[in-house]
């Protein structure tokens, strides 16, 4: 680590020549072109994944991570792109958002999720982050997991004894802390292709309109029979406890309701009884619960618009 | 530990450099090629002082590492005009007085570049959404914005009007 290690905290301010005499800065990096290479690469001792580099580049100017070997995933095939089957979407981890949000089909399909990534950072941000940093980065306030739990998106997780499948609320297991092994990394996202009569959203909360972090975060999708009845739903929350939160007592207010004031209101009610949030300067708990309320209900209210207009 | 080989285009250039792998793109412009025209703000991708082009999408230099730059495209600011002609974003924020001390301005004409580029006729909301990632502590934005629209309206006038005669125009006069 980089603590105690004056003359590496110096590295940063000094020209790259300086940065050569620093020997514990000396960082490998390798670009695996297969998932095999890649998490046996990520196995090593002290290897940190790079995806679109908006968390780690961050974290290595502030001398938070020091690793010995920079493991680059975005030359690992099917880790870039968005593919559409009857299976249902696939998005590879390092598609940048931008990308994402540019999906004309995709965008149409899960409006919420793309609402979610596009709140990310800044423009120049959503040119390089992506849905598996996101997620693996571990922030409690992480804009796109909510949205992606609501939509029932499952993660293809590779390490080097194989691939398997994990629904994206069971990877944040603590602020900053993920399930993954050591080796595994996120290698697409699987969702699929929303019933006719189904809708998402997504809504987030900041003291202004852009480049902040989610106070609370709300993330809904549901879908409808012919008569308007709601047969399922999900519901996300971000920003109001130490990980991103399934509501399940949420989807059951919805369920078999017309997703009437009684079932928001049932909603809202549900999704505030789930938050276990702290007090910051972002919000206070008092606040973040009942806003969390607020925004679930509304979120479900554009869900249902979506749900009722799609054809 | 050898410094890594990188090989890439830069505003059409072919280059090359060696650089550590914890050398950012904002680091390698700026100190291997000294191409200082991008700067540095904050090293966080707070402000945008750094945007630049890689592989035709705005990013922050200083969120990439040089490394990554192995085998592709970088466009920056110094790429802007075409010799001594300025591109209408640089024209008409010189006549907007779109800048005070011009720390930001590169990041936002570079930003502004590839939102004109994407959509020729953006509202002042869209401008406005588009650059939140470029700060300026100078100019209050406002000027940056008009400038922006302006510079908008006069390319769509240039290309609406067909003949060269009116882009030169706009080029010369504007
Ligand atoms: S220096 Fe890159 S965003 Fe500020
Ligand atoms: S002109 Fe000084 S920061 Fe924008």
């Amino acid at each position: 680590m980089l603590a105690g290690k004056p003359e590496c905290i110096a590295t940063q301010y000094t020209s790259s020549n300086t940065h050569r005499e620093g020997k514990t800065l000396e960082m490998d990096y390798q670009t695996p072109t297969s998932a095999e290479d890649a998490a046996g690469l990520l196995s090593k001792d002290g290897a940190h994944v790079l995806a679109g580099g908006t968390d780690l580049l961050v974290k290595l100017r502030a001398g938070m991570v020091a690793p010995k070997l920079v493991v680059d995933l975005k030359d690992v095939p099917r880790l870039r792109g968005i593919e559409n089957d009857s299976q249902g979407w696939r998005v590879g981890a390092a598609t940048p958002c931008a990308e994402i949000g540019e999906h004309a089909a995709f965008a149409a399909a899960w409006p919420g999720v793309v609402e979610s990534l596009e709140l990310i950072g800044s423009t120049q941000i959503q040119g390089r982050a992506t849905l598996g940093g996101n997620l693996c980065n571990a922030s409690p306030a992480a804009d796109t997991v909510p949205a992606l739990i609501a939509a029932g998106a499952v993660c293809e997780v590779v390490g080097v004894k194989g691939q398997r499948e994990v629904p994206v609320e069971q990877i944040v297991t603590a602020p900053g802390q993920n399930s993954l092994a050591r080796g595994e990394f996120v290698l697409g996202f699987r969702l699929p292709n929303p019933p006719a009569r189904a809708g998402d959203a997504y809504l987030r909360f900041i003291p202004r309109t852009e480049m902040d972090i989610a106070v609370v975060g709300a993330g809904v999708a549901l879908a409808l029979d012919a008569k308007g009845v709601c047969t399922h739903a999900r519901v996300g929350l971000g920003a109001v406890a130490p990980t991103p939160l399934l509501v399940g007592d949420g989807a059951k207010a919805l369920i078999g309701t017309k997703v009437d004031g009684g079932a928001l209101k049932a909603l809202a009610a549900a999704a505030s009884a789930a938050c276990n949030p702290i007090d910051d300067k972002r919000g206070t708990v008092a606040y973040r619960i009942k806003v969390a309320g607020v925004l679930a209900r509304r979120a479900a209210g554009i869900a249902y618009e979506r749900a009722t207009s799609r054809k | 530990m050898t410094k890594h080989h990188v090989e890439t285009t830069v505003n059409g250039n072919e280059v090359e450099f060696l650089c550590a792998t914890e050398q950012t793109l904002l680091d390698v412009l700026r100190d291997e090629l000294y191409l200082t025209g991008s700067k540095e703000g904050c090293s966080s991708g707070d402000c945008g002082a750094c945007s630049v082009m890689l592989d035709g999408r705005l990013v922050c230099a200083c969120l990439v590492l040089g490394v990554e730059a192995q085998g592709r495209k970088v466009e920056t600011i110094e790429g802007m005009a075409s010799g001594d002609t300025l591109h209408p974003l640089q024209q008409t924020f010189l006549e907007h007085a779109a800048l005070q001390c011009g720390i930001c301005t590169p990041g936002i004409l570079v930003a502004a570049k590839a939102l004109l580029e994407r959509n020729a006729d953006p509202s002042e909301t869209e401008v406005r959404f588009w650059l939140a990632g470029n700060l300026c502590r100078c100019t209050g934005y406002d000027k940056i914005v008009r400038a922006v629209l302006d510079t908008a309206a006069q390319m769509r006038g240039a290309t609406s009007k067909s003949g060269k005669a009116a882009k030169k125009a706009v080029t010369e006069g504007a």
